[in-house]
């Protein structure tokens, strides 16, 4: 699994109702299904990636979020997921707004575009940063709204979001997890947050 | 069953079989059949526990016949044979599977061509009219007369799936999956408006003689092609139609100084459509088949909310869409799907990108049998 995903598994109570937006093949709510008999939603729009989560026995929509969530309701599940795609989506700060609307409490993990290494990139090198977790060039990334941990928790502060906690992720092995603790938007590569309204 | 060698993704021969049933049926109308049959075919085995048996339910012209051949002769197989068979979406390996022709209809089960056991004639337009929830109750005893107290899932596609959806509220602790195909909650003006002149056509044929040309050995051919005509445009989509025909001409040519008319190819392929129907399906039952299609509506008798129509549903569901259909486009689908997340029921929902309009759910398309055939996995591991 991911490493951004086994952080926020500790954050999912058992038996609490899912929703992961952009849920891939379904490997994590499958986990969540497995480990704390969470009752799972999954969206996601890649028909193979469908196939396979509904081949696992979940419960899958495609749905495209750009196109809106209004058909879910109020505060309808426990926890609303979105990892690693917050900087794919045309409006994260609507997203956001209806992921809070829709679940009580929203986990959200994200790539750190101020990571030294982005910053070298851009900095020193003068080109847009390509790395293992983005592997895209410019012109056919799928992720269009870069951010930063401090970009976030301004988002945050603005739109009256209360991170209930975070943790951060640093080298692609684990290492500099103590740097990137510490120093988050300069060392961790992902940035992971629990938010409530 | 014999299973013949022709291929090993067929079920192989298969033979209809008939159930009749003495206890009256009351029926929507007010109206009750006292006596009854049903034809219906099977594919599979049913286990011990008779916990893997599927229902397949037929759309306006289906009938029994959904897989297999009825002889070595048979040029083609049963309507949805593309997903029922070894291997296929709906696996006999693993599923019994039933499929009937409902009541009303012309291939064998109690209908407007039966006898009316009260005059020694056939029912005609005096046969009662139908509605889904007619067909949905007469499959529940036909569930009772195999022995199968609780379906692994009920299956349609466009009206089958209307009646899936309505087995769902009506018996909700019968079925464990709903798999709803091309279909809609209820129908859109558009949709009754075909239905219309599809009918027009045939009560407008003065073969029809107020659908009583049994007693006169006739039947309303030119009514009933038409009616097929006009259905068979909304099946297709402009893309598949351009695909297939295009402007191709059929015979003549536009040659300045020559008056010779031109056919086009999709002029001959409607007619041939149209006899081939007319010649092999009844009036009166096309007719009734139509109207219980206009009538349905899901929600009407849950303050017409669909929400609270899908509360008392117990089962999970797949709800599959086609991009170019537009007789019962996506956001129909979607509206089913939203209803069913408000009410908090397990749904999965996909849209495949076909070109062939609201045919495809018949039809071999990879990403459709892919998803169809993961959720049946599903569906197995559950029965």
């Amino acid at each position: 699994m991911r490493q951004d995903l086994t952080h926020i598994v500790r954050w999912i109570a058992p038996g609490s109702r899912v929703l992961d937006l952009g849920c891939g093949d379904g490997e994590f709510l499958q986990q969540l299904r497995e480990r704390l008999e969470v009752r799972g939603t999954g969206l996601e729009i890649d028909d193979g990636r469908i196939t396979t989560a509904m081949g696992r026995g979940l419960d899958i929509i495609k749905q495209n979020m750009d196109e809106g969530l209004g058909n879910f309701p109020d505060q309808s599940f426990d926890t609303v997921v979105l990892a690693h795609a917050l900087q794919a989506v045309r409006h994260p700060d609507l997203v956001l707004a209806e992921m809070l609307r829709i679940g009580r409490e929203c986990i959200v993990t994200f790539p750190n575009f101020g990571q030294w290494r982005c910053r070298l990139h851009l900095g020193v090198f003068g080109r847009m940063p390509v790395s293992r977790l983005m592997p895209y060039s410019w012109y056919d990334t799928p992720n269009i709204h870069f951010c930063t941990v401090r970009d976030f928790e301004v988002l945050c502060r603005e739109q009256g979001i209360r991170i209930l906690a975070r943790d951060m992720v640093g080298g692609p092995g684990g290492e500099n997890r103590l740097m990137a603790r510490f120093w988050p938007n300069l060392f961790a590569t992902t940035a992971i947050y629990h938010i409530t309204r | 069953m014999v299973s013949a060698p022709r291929d090993s993704r067929s079920v192989g021969l298969v033979q209809p079989q008939v159930a009749h049933f003495a206890e009256a049926l009351p029926l929507a109308c007010g109206r009750e059949l006292a006596d009854y049959e049903l034809v219906y075919e099977t594919y599979g085995t049913l286990n011990a526990a008779k916990s893997n048996a599927v229902l397949v339910c037929h759309a306006l012209s289906g009938h029994h016949h959904a897989a297999g051949y009825h002889s070595e002769e048979d040029r083609k197989p049963g309507w949805w044979d593309e997903c029922i068979g070894p291997g296929k979406p709906i696996d006999t390996e693993r599923f019994f599977v039933v499929s009937l022709n409902n009541l009303g209809g012309c291939h064998g089960s109690t209908g407007p061509t039966s006898i009316n056991p009260a005059t020694g004639k056939p029912w005609g337009p005096d046969f009662p009219p139908l509605r889904v929830r007619d067909w949905v109750h007469s499959q529940a005893r036909l569930a009772d007369y195999l022995g199968i107290d609780c379906w692994a899932a009920v299956i349609g596609g466009s009206l089958g799936g209307m009646q899936a959806m309505r087995w769902a509220l009506e018996y909700p602790e019968r079925l464990k999956h709903c798999v709803v195909i091309a279909a809609a909650m209820k129908l859109s003006a558009q949709n009754l408006a075909f239905n219309e002149v599809a009918r027009q056509a045939i009560l407008s044929d003065p073969a029809f003689d107020e659908g009583r040309y049994l007693a006169n050995d006739a039947i309303p051919a030119q009514g009933l092609a038409l009616a097929r005509m006009v259905g068979h445009i909304t099946y297709l989509s402009d893309n598949a139609m351009a695909a297939k025909f295009g402007r191709d001409l059929r015979s003549g040519n536009f040659n300045i100084g020559s008056e010779e008319g031109v056919e086009f190819q999709v002029q001959s392929y409607l007619r041939y459509q149209g006899s081939r129907f007319s010649g092999s399906f009844d009036a009166n039952t096309y007719i009734l088949m139509t109207r219980a299609l206009d009538y349905f509506d899901l929600a009407r008798e849950y303050d017409n909310d669909p929400v609270q129509a899908f509360g008392h549903a117990r089962c999970s569901f797949l709800v599959v869409s086609f991009s170019t259909d537009w007789r019962f486009s996506p956001q129909r689908s979607q509206e089913i799907v939203d209803a069913l997340i408000a009410a908090d029921k397990p749904v999965s929902y996909i849209d495949i990108e076909a070109d062939e309009g609201h045919d495809a759910f018949l039809m071999p398309i990879p990403a459709y049998l892919a998803a169809f055939s993961a959720y049946m996995r599903r569906v197995g591991g559950d029965a």
